[in-house]
């Protein structure tokens, strides 16, 4: 397996493997799951296959990351620079793109030419939209570098769940508001997942809108110009969707609206369990303080990191945005999820249980220590969550 | 005519050539970008955080 060889600042030589190399290539094959359920359902007749990538994704993946655990291991900071350069690693974030269109339009046929029971067609359209929902973190990973390729590339993938309004608004909006009350994608304390999606969906599509507005206003042409980066992608969108319409017909109008709406939940989901109630305090200026690892919440399962390109690494990911995901590290006393992305969703469906799970996880991180004055909370909640809690903003001060 | 770095990612702002994509004229000084100038590449630091080359 390729190795690095680097210098220590103490002069003593290493030589890095890393072991998980060959294991990233989950993340490109994990959306092509769709169609191994569809393969299932045609040699079988049994429609019940179809719904597999909802038993791996909820069942399966949760049970690997509690039974395979975590990985804290960082790579050595001196190889990075090497790891970053290395292509293979580009390379997969580049091949997993047109897998994405194939799983989708795999997805379609099947929903489109077979007489499927109306469950099965449901479940095949949640499915396919799940997958396409990992669509998004693919745009994300790619979004994030400087490469005119990476980022074209990130935008097309985008069509995929309808989601081309992404690229700008989570690098020019998320990542700048990111755990303040401003941001529309950061969860406050006390809000339920349901109530988030109704603020986030329409807040980020909105704020990627004025972002981009503004940027055409200084180019002195119109919003609707066709420099305008949301509308590139969502032509890509629109052509893939009437596509797929008139070639198979009146049953993609559901399949595509149920296919639309979970990809979309996707992303909600992410957002959701990311910054959930952490707060990025004001300076004596009224500036936000800096973006630092204990803004977001991470997950070192490693599991569920191999089929997302790391992107639980989150509290790495929002300190230094334009690290690769083979690069992104842990640190000591992150605010840390107690599962990978698709078992803690699991419990952020549920309200009650979350608020039970995480509330206290998130008063009895270090930085808060209990003071609720340093957490993002639901203005709504909070109340109610004063009174719970015993501490107001008045006693702390 | 100066150049303005950005401490996380490297981005530069080059005052003679601007930055065509985000709608910034060549000649624009980087004191006449918004107070609000957040870095176009990484986002977390803003024009107070960077740096003349």
């Amino acid at each position: 397996m390729k190795g690095y060889t680097a210098t220590l600042p103490s002069g003593e030589a290493i030589y890095y493997v890393d072991r998980k190399r060959w294991l990233w290539t989950l993340s490109v094959l994990y959306p092509l799951q769709p169609l191994l359920g569809i393969w299932l359902h045609s040699v079988t007749a049994v429609e019940a296959w179809l719904l597999l990538p909802i038993f791996m994704g909820y069942v399966v993946i949760p049970m690997a990351d509690w039974i395979l655990g975590e990985d804290k291991n960082n790579p050595p900071e001196e190889v990075i620079l090497q790891l970053d350069r290395d292509r293979f690693y580009r390379v997969l974030t580049f091949l997993v793109v047109p897998l994405h269109f194939v799983a989708l339009i795999g997805s379609a046929w099947w929903a489109g030419t077979q007489a499927l029971s109306w469950w099965a067609l449901l479940g095949l359209a949640v499915v396919a939209g799940i997958t396409s929902g990992l669509g998004i973190n693919t745009g994300h990973e790619l979004g994030h570098k400087k490469g005119k390729l990476e980022r074209t590339l990130a935008k097309i993938v985008l069509a995929v769940p309808v989601y081309g309004h992404f690229w700008i608004e989570h690098n020019r909006g998320h990542h700048r508001d990111v755990s303040t009350p401003d941001d529309p994608a950061s969860a406050r304390m006390g809000e339920n997942i349901y109530k988030f999606a109704l603020r986030e969906i329409p807040g980020a599509f909105m704020r990627a809108w004025a972002i981009e507005k503004d940027r055409l206003e200084r180019r002195e042409k119109s919003v609707w110009h066709a420099d305008n980066q949301i509308l590139q992608s969502m032509s890509l969108s629109v052509v893939l969707q009437l596509g797929l319409l008139i070639t198979f017909g009146w049953k993609m109008i559901p399949f595509l609206l149920v296919h639309n709406f979970f990809a979309w939940w996707q992303l909600t989901s992410a957002n959701y369990v990311e910054h959930y109630g952490l707060l990025r305090l004001r300076d004596e200026n009224g500036r936000f303080e800096r973006c630092q690892p204990h803004h977001s919440w991470n997950s070192n399962h490693i599991y569920s990191n191999l089929v997302l390109f790391h992107l639980q690494r989150h509290s790495d990911h929002h300190a230094h945005p334009l690290r690769r995901y083979q690069s992104l590290r842990h640190f000591k006393e992150l605010p840390t999820l107690p599962s990978g992305y698709f078992g803690v969703y699991l419990i952020a469906y549920v309200p009650w249980l979350w608020f039970r799970v995480m509330d206290h996880r998130l008063l009895a991180l270090p930085h808060i220590d209990g003071d609720l004055s340093k957490i993002n909370i639901d203005p709504d909640r909070s109340e109610a969550i004063y009174r719970k809690y015993g501490k107001t903003a008045d006693a702390k001060t | 005519m100066s150049e303005y770095k950005c401490p996380e990612c490297g981005y530069t702002y080059n005052e003679e050539s601007g930055d065509a994509h985000e709608g910034y004229a060549p000649g624009t000084r980087f004191e006449a970008l918004p107070d609000d100038f957040a870095c176009p590449d990484c986002s977390v630091r803003f024009k107070e955080d960077f740096e003349k080359v």
